[in-house]
């Protein structure tokens, strides 16, 4: 069904001959990629506004309108969110909780990917009674709303001595990154062919043996998924940071909300375009790269959760 | 696959069963425990902390008479129908386009997809500034002679939850369009072929053939949206933070703010626990038509 259009007269050379199906006239052509251009336009207006935003200065923003290019390009906006914007008393910008969630995000990935992909592995190859039914509770637990653990979770993390810590957010990810994962690992790990499970087994391989030498070094797909959600999960979390963290410990996604939302002094639009665009960047560039893999890992994730 | 033979079944598989401690935990103490704790405590009287002192449904019954939780039912539904209905049909649309064989579709795909990877918070903010009726889109229409002053969303209480919805939807299209584009591409072009000897128009195909086949991309999408829905709090904090008034307000943010800001435990648990409520009145559904799938 390709397109007899200008555009790729070269490509239609060595099609075959047979008859094009109708549809695909030249003015129905042009108003598929029209619309699907116009939609692109709306959902990259945003991001263009951001980066525009930031990169003007505020009386430069007064005066003009949002979607005019800078007329002088600068980048004091992104220093200043980056080092010095204030979040409430503290001033020194919305690098302090870049690396606070850089410090939530690490350990949360790690714990959580190993517990998931440990247990998918276990939920594939060694049911025993129950493990279905615990399976089963955890996959509904993943559409309770958060709201409804909040508080017992909060009196769980005092007794622990864990609460106002990174440790008790890490904790948190962990447990609500568990569903997902987990049925992703699980259901990889019940699409590889059973005889080398069996084989392994007969060579005498117990459960950590198959599992490091056999599953784990033909995992690598799908705990490159894996990671993508929980990091852009974690990364992107906001709830659990304002609630978990104390205020030592903000992640970036609530400083960002503390510089913008300040009740108190000008609006400083630029920096604050700035520090979204900084908050965003991480997710942004774990999409750009991980491409495809980030649309299979979403389609996967979506199969119940 | 456990061997059998061994008699002692709790030391069968032991490894497995120390493996699945943490899954076993967090399902016993986080999804149970917690759970019924909160639906437990939401028939007390707890203020600062929690107590004991039952009060049966008052709770409940001064919840619905609190103007601002009504609100904020009356705000998520308003939301939840919108985000709803636009959310599949632009998601479905989009979907049928870029499946038009089309050049350049991981462009496309990309950049329809991209706001799903940021955060609500930053979505909430970038269009705040867009919505901004002094600078953004309004002044911008004022400024070429548009009726732009209509446009000011934000600050208008009968306005603002769409403000919300436009924003959303910016957010979640992607998502919805990735699922349905799985979903067309998993359908046998056979049907395809058929529909078009026989005549029927492409748009017909769609609407009795296609779509009927996609009903179970349909259902698990509308389980993810529907229980994103009811857990929306960080676009309203990001966006309007529930305002002006209580405009805006929404049930997680209303549980948030009874919880851990004023001090009242037992009228944010009942919110929890309502908000629980809906959550299964939208799960049952589907886990029954799950159930009816793999039987038949």
């Amino acid at each position: 069904m390709a397109m007899a259009t200008t555009t790729n007269s070269i490509a239609s050379v060595v099609e075959p001959a047979g008859a094009r199906p109708r549809r695909m006239f030249a003015p129905s052509t042009i108003i598929l990629y029209s619309i699907l251009t116009v939609a692109a336009l709306y959902y990259l207006l945003p991001l263009y506004v951001m980066v525009v935003t930031s990169l003007k200065d505020m009386t430069e923003i007064r005066m003009g309108n949002i979607f005019a290019p800078p007329v002088q390009i600068t980048f004091e906006p992104w220093v200043k969110a980056w080092s010095q914007a204030c979040t409430g008393l503290d001033c020194s910008g919305i690098s302090v909780g870049f690396w606070k969630s850089v410090k939530i995000t690490i350990p949360s990935v790690i714990i959580s990917v190993a517990i998931a992909s440990v247990n998918g592995y276990g939920l594939s190859y060694w049911r025993f009674k129950g493990s279905e039914v615990f399976f089963t509770i955890l996959l509904f637990g993943a559409f309770i709303p958060y709201q409804v653990m909040l508080y017992p979770l909060v009196i769980i993390m005092r007794e622990l001595g864990i609460f106002s810590t990174i440790w008790a957010v890490v904790l948190v990810h962990t447990i609500f990154g568990m569903p997902i994962n987990t049925l992703l690992f699980r259901n990889y790990f019940a699409s590889l062919p059973p005889e080398l499970f069996k084989a392994a087994r007969v060579d005498g391989a117990g459960f950590w043996q198959v599992f490091f030498r056999i599953m784990l070094p033909m995992s690598l797909p799908i705990f490159v998924v894996s990671m993508i959600i929980q990091i852009t999960g974690i990364w992107n979390d906001f709830l659990f940071g304002v609630i978990f963290a104390g205020n030592q410990n903000f992640p970036m996604t609530v400083q960002l909300n503390n510089i913008v939302n300040a009740v108190q002094g000008v609006k400083e639009y630029n920096v604050n375009m700035a520090a979204t665009l900084l908050t965003g960047a991480v997710p942004l560039i774990v999409y750009f790269v991980s491409g495809r893999l980030f649309v299979r890992g979403i389609a996967a994730g979506a199969v119940k959760g | 696959m456990a061997h059998a033979g061994r008699p002692f079944g709790l030391l069968r598989n032991l490894n497995a069963k120390v493996a699945a401690i943490p899954m076993m935990l967090t399902v016993i103490v986080i999804f149970i425990g917690c759970t019924l704790w909160t639906v437990f405590y939401s028939f007390t009287s707890s203020r600062l902390l929690p107590t004991s002192d039952f009060v049966g449904f008052d709770q409940y019954s001064r919840l619905f008479g609190n103007s601002r939780w009504n609100q904020s039912l009356l705000n998520l539904a308003t939301y939840g129908v919108c985000v709803l209905t636009f959310v599949f049909i632009i998601g479905f649309l989009l979907a049928v386009l870029i499946d038009q064989k089309i050049r350049f579709e991981n462009t496309f795909r990309t950049i329809f997809l991209y706001p799903f990877a940021l955060s609500f918070i930053v979505t909430g903010l970038v269009w705040q500034w867009i919505l901004d009726p002094g600078l953004g889109l309004p002044k911008v229409l004022n400024d070429l002679g548009l009726p732009g002053g209509s446009l000011a969303l934000l600050g208008d209480k009968n306005t603002v939850i769409y403000a919300l919805v436009i924003a959303g939807l910016w957010q979640g299209t992607g998502l919805v369009m990735v699922l349905m584009l799985a979903g067309l591409r998993g359908i046998d072009s056979e049907i395809w072929k058929a529909a078009r000897v026989d005549g029927i128009p492409a748009w017909r195909t769609y609407l009795f053939i296609i779509i009927p086949m996609m009903r179970g991309v349909f259902v698990t999408t509308l389980v993810i949206v529907a229980s994103g829905i009811v857990r929306v709090y960080d676009l309203v904090v990001a966006m309007t933070q529930g305002g002006p008034g209580f405009a805006s307000e929404v049930p997680a943010k209303y549980v948030y703010s009874f919880m851990f800001e004023r001090a009242n435990l037992g009228q944010g648990l009942a919110a929890s626990t309502v908000m629980l409520v809906t959550v299964f009145i939208i799960l049952v559904p589907w886990a029954l038509a799950e159930f009816r799938q793999k039987r038949s």
